[in-house]
């Protein structure tokens, strides 16, 4: 494990948007130089996590820590220091539509380094060929597929060699060839740079093959944590209804609404 | 009589949307840097807002020119003045259309098109990525876009009353018969450099930060949705239509 590739530690973190609560006084230890996997239900606040750690989010309570350095108390000069150790993966990738491949990448070279165009040009090449799309390099985001637009993103994210690596639902709506390759590269990237990865996930199949850690967040706090085979035998109902995918239990089918039958007669007294 | 909290709001939320307006511009102000990649970016703004107009203020200048002379040289023909036709065009094109219009125009075609890029880069997490990266999103997206207003609109008036004054030209010296060495020589004689012309460009440079301005601040602010964008690139063309038009009254009664 490399020395700098630091833990992440939330403390009794709350976090409210909106007048809703969406975590409450949760602590999530996330090992270094791992694959962590964050999961939960939709709109549990998988990626509040994220945002927290990027610093995009304050907490409302708690403590916010990547190594030793407490994230929810920088200011934005800090924090865009910080940022420039962290590489974040997009949900839809986030390509700059207007820039080729290339560009893409190159990007946060050209603003944060003084290397020589001929040094960044290599560097990209290498970046692209690691996630095998150098021949597409002077091609723009709409002509790849939604695939191959995530693994230019994955390059981008790795242009600075980041110590921390940030997957914001990385195999939502991939074929199979594609998920394939996806798993792959996030798992030879964390041991190439010896990086603190976290993927923020609902994928249960394919976070078995991947993480070394996992933790499950749903009604607002962590449920369950551990290796991918320690959750696997929990008994915990939320845990269960998750990851066999039950319809109906802790987290209900129907949207909260007055009984049906009330309803109904009640329609019926309308009209 | 009290007002309810929610008619009080209802007040209210205006003066909240001007303050919101202003402190975005002062916010965009005060982080401006200018890097060789800033105004890299700058000029490739400057070429899709302001080279990308060009046929619409081309063609809209040339009739504009055209329909003005047209109504001017009937009305002046009454009173036998035909030969004052060329210092009205001048003068009304300088100092009220060329601006106003032009802006107008540009609000339509570059303005829209900057709120939408912008809402659309909110919508995929473009700017979200810019801010991952630790690039300043309103640097690297509201700067350049902000300058190639200020820097598109002037260039744009002063080509749009080059085609008003050619359209005026040909209805009043090649359709219309009148003597060139006097439509030309009046236009000389009674426009003022500095007061007129330079005054027009004054507005100009003033309209193109405002039409730039509301062009960005709406698409920062819309909703990252289909209905948002497009809320918010109707809201900049109402937005800069009215600031315009209320802007152009309030120069020129200083102006005169």
């Amino acid at each position: 494990m490399n020395e700098s590739s630091p833990p992440i530690r939330l403390r009794n973190v709350t976090v409210r948007l909106g007048g809703r609560v969406i975590l409450e006084d949760m602590s999530l230890d996330i090992p270094a130089g791992k694959v962590t996997a964050v999961m939960g239900p939709s709109g549990a606040g998988k990626t509040t996590v994220m945002r927290l750690i990027t610093g995009q989010l304050k907490p409302d309570t708690g403590e916010v820590w990547l190594g030793d350095q407490r994230v929810d108390q920088m200011n934005s000069k800090t924090l865009n220091r910080l940022r420039r150790g962290i590489g974040v993966l997009l949900q839809n990738g986030a390509l700059f539509t207007d820039l080729t491949c290339f560009d893409n990448v190159a990007l946060p070279l050209r603003e944060h380094t003084d290397l020589p165009e001929q040094l960044i040009r290599r560097l990209v090449l290498l970046k692209l060929q690691a996630v095998g799309l150098r021949g597409a390099a002077e091609l723009y985001p709409r002509e790849l597929s939604g695939g191959m637009n995530r693994r230019v993103a994955m390059a981008r994210a790795i242009a600075l060699d980041p110590s921390v690596l940030l997957y914001d639902e990385p195999f939502a709506g991939l074929d199979p060839i594609s998920l394939g390759v996806s798993l792959r590269l996030i798992r030879s990237i964390t041991r190439a740079l010896h990086t603190t990865s976290v993927v923020i996930t609902h994928d249960v199949a394919e976070v078995r093959k991947l993480a070394d850690f996992s933790c499950i967040i749903a009604d607002r706090r962590l449920v369950a944590s551990g290796s991918p085979d320690t959750l696997n035998n929990s008994e915990h109902p939320l845990v269960r209804q998750f990851l066999d995918g039950q319809p109906d239990g802790p987290v209900p089918f129907h949207y909260p609404a007055p009984e049906l039958a009330d309803q109904l007669l009640e329609s019926e007294r309308r009209a | 009589m009290n007002a309810s909290p929610s008619g009080l709001a209802r007040l209210l939320n205006p003066i909240r949307k001007l303050g919101d307006v202003g402190l975005f511009l002062l916010t965009a102000i005060s982080r401006m840097r200018f890097t060789a990649l800033q105004v890299a970016e700058t000029l490739r703004q400057v070429y899709f807002a302001g080279v990308r107009s060009l046929v619409i203020i081309v063609t809209g200048g040339f009739f504009v020119g055209l329909v003005l002379t047209l109504q001017t040289f009937d009305a002046l023909s009454r009173f036998g003045a035909t030969e004052a036709v060329s210092t009205i065009l001048a003068l009304s094109l300088f100092r009220e259309l060329g601006p106003v219009l032009t802006t107008l125009l540009f609000a339509g075609r570059a303005g829209t098109s900057i709120t939408a890029e912008i809402g659309l880069m909110r919508a995929t997490e473009q700017l979200d990525a810019l801010d991952l990266m630790a690039i300043d999103p309103m640097e690297r997206i509201v700067q350049p876009r902000l300058i190639a207003g200020i820097i598109a609109v002037p260039a744009l008036v002063l080509i749009f009353n080059v085609c008003a004054i050619l359209g005026g030209l040909i209805y009043a010296v090649f359709l219309m018969g009148s003597d060139p060495i006097t439509f030309w020589g009046n236009m000389q004689t009674i426009v003022e450099l500095g007061r007129d012309f330079g005054h027009g460009m004054l507005k100009a440079v003033a309209f193109g930060l405002i039409a730039g301005w509301l062009a960005v601040y709406f698409g920062w602010t819309a909703r990252p949705t289909s209905e948002g964008v497009a809320l918010a690139t109707t809201q900049t063309v109402i937005a800069t239509a009215i600031s315009i038009l209320v802007l152009n009254f309030v120069l020129s009664a200083f102006m005169l």
